[in-house]
């Protein structure tokens, strides 16, 4: 295995092709669950899990399923159809087994069953052509990322809180401008790429 | 071409079904057991998320009720009514709580008491508590800056134009939101039923209260002297009121000389015995607090007006309901 590729895909998926900050993917859960940093939390461990889970089973799906039958094209739909069941299903597992962790994920979970951030990866690494732990790899780092993401912009928007900012501009405008400059900062990384 | 369609159809058919059935299973293995009772318990909550309770949510405080036994009494917002109804659910008998409503001990508003600085920033008692304390001369007092009318979840309390948190009574459910909020610890909750208050927390001398408000505590404690039943003890150049002697007569928001202490049952006017009813028993004379009633058994009563204080005891004890106020 090429620990150098994985290095170079972890940097990539956390920093140079973030997947909020230069790929604009998953900005609704970014502007809607940052207002506070206990539920931006939660909600970056839960894209996590669902990322690198969706990755593998993605993976597995598109190179022994899709590519044998030469249905490469179904390859959206097959992979929105995979993650909702499976968070359904991961949640289902979740509450049986581990009330506390069901608890501390709580509604996030089905509220990333649908996320594009998810099924970009997914996507992606098949754009990529990543192996099967690259693409674990990619999943588990892009959620990373995402969560990074979030809870520096929760950390930003707690202190909106007390910020004195001009009546038009509060709630999601401040959050919009705020989120644009930090997405031109992490263009900043893209000499970072190999 | 065909082929590509009915392969695509079937196989996303297939996988669809796979799905489908498997969630179904899994929801089946996977069954959690859930209390019907949770429902309608979240059901018969007001549903406002006040957290009064002590728990996060009302579907927090169900569940609580549900699995580990808590008083279903808790729901202050709901009061006795939902109590009863979360009891019939439960399958046991709501006890009674006392109902409370928040009380602000301020009446120093911009007229009445001074201020020495202006504060111009962010518009949130707090975070003028925690720069400068707002500028006000009274170090006690109300900042005015309306945090508590904002966690209000019941609307039931706003600032009036003397920059002072007015509580709704009607709206206020004691939740105690405010009371939590407010930085200097002004708001409290108080029984519904309590007539007399002490308005005001200030424990400076009286010659310094004096010049920064004019309708604030001196610290004379001639309420405590005056009061007939011993219920007043000034404690720290502030009185107390002890709840269990309080006979709500009244008499110290009469003495009071900056007239602070609030009186809900004013303008009171003494009492008097109709002489026709009185039969002479003597329970209007033995739980007269100030010796205002003279009269032997079995002759009629009269009350000197010089002496009564109009508490009303005599009126409230009277079997023969001879004593009323006069008009």
């Amino acid at each position: 295995m090429d620990f150098g590729k994985l290095i170079v895909i972890s940097i990539g998926a956390v920093f140079i092709n973030n997947y909020i900050f230069s790929r604009f993917l998953g900005i609704c859960p970014f502007v809607g669950v940052s207002k506070k940093l206990d539920s931006a939390t939660g909600m970056g461990f839960a894209v996590i899990f669902v990322m690198s889970l969706a990755s593998a089973v993605c993976y597995a799906l598109n190179t022994y399923l899709l590519v044998p039958l030469k249905l490469e094209f179904l390859q959206t739909l097959l992979f929105i159809l995979v993650i909702a069941a499976l968070v359904q299903f991961v949640e289902m597992v979740i509450a049986k087994i581990s009330p506390s962790l069901y608890t501390a994920l709580g509604i996030y979970l089905p509220l990333i069953t649908t996320n594009c951030a998810v099924l970009g990866v997914a996507v992606l690494n098949v754009n990529e052509k990543f192996t099967f732990i690259e693409s674990l790899v990619n999943g588990f780092m892009g959620g990373i990322g995402f969560t990074m993401a979030l809870l520096l912009m929760s950390g930003l928007r707690e202190r909106y809180e007390t910020a004195d900012i001009p009546k038009p501009f509060q709630g999601f405008p401040i959050t919009f401008v705020t989120a644009a400059s930090m997405g031109l900062a992490f263009m900043g990384f893209a000499g970072l790429s190999f | 071409m065909e082929t590509i369609i009915i392969q695509s159809f079937v196989s996303m058919a297939i996988m669809g079904l796979v799905f489908g059935a498997g969630l179904a299973i899994a929801s089946k293995y996977f069954y959690l057991e859930k209390d019907p009772r949770e429902e309608q318990i979240i059901e018969a909550l007001p549903g406002a998320n006040c957290g009064a309770c002590g728990y996060p949510g009302c579907s927090g405080y169900a569940s609580g009720i549900v699995k580990d036994g808590l008083p279903v009494n808790a729901c202050i917002p709901g009061g006795p009514a939902v109590a009863e109804k979360i009891a019939k659910i439960m399958g046991t008998v709501a006890e009674e709580k006392i109902a409370q409503i928040a009380f602000v001990r301020c009446q120093g508003g911009k007229e009445e008491a001074i201020s020495f600085a202006n504060y111009d920033g962010y518009y949130d008692c707090r975070a003028v508590f925690a720069i400068a304390e707002g500028g006000k001369g009274c170090i006690y007092g109300c900042l005015g800056f309306g945090t508590c009318t904002e966690v209000c979840p019941f609307d039931a309390i706003k600032m009036n134009d003397n920059r002072l948190p007015v509580v709704n009574e009607e709206k206020c459910t004691g939740c105690g939101k405010c009371v939590s909020a407010c930085p200097r610890s002004i708001i409290t909750l108080v029984p519904r039923s309590k007539i007399v208050f002490i308005p005001c927390v200030n424990k400076q001398q009286g010659a310094v209260v004096k010049k920064i408000c004019s309708l604030g505590c001196i610290a004379c404690g001639l309420c405590a002297k005056k009061c007939p039943v011993n219920a007043i003890e000034m404690v720290n150049n502030y009185p107390v009121i002890n709840e269990e002697k309080c006979i709500s007569c009244g008499y110290c928001a009469t003495v009071c000389p900056v007239k602070l202490i609030i009186d809900r049952k004013a303008p009171r006017k003494t009492y008097i015995i109709d002489e026709e009813k009185c039969i002479g028993c003597t329970i209007c004379k033995k739980n007269c607090p100030v010796e205002a009633i003279s009269g032997e058994t079995k002759q009629k009563h009269v009350i000197d007006a010089k002496k009564c204080i109009s508490c009303g005891i005599c009126a409230e004890k009277c079997p023969k309901d001879a004593i009323s106020m006069q008009k």
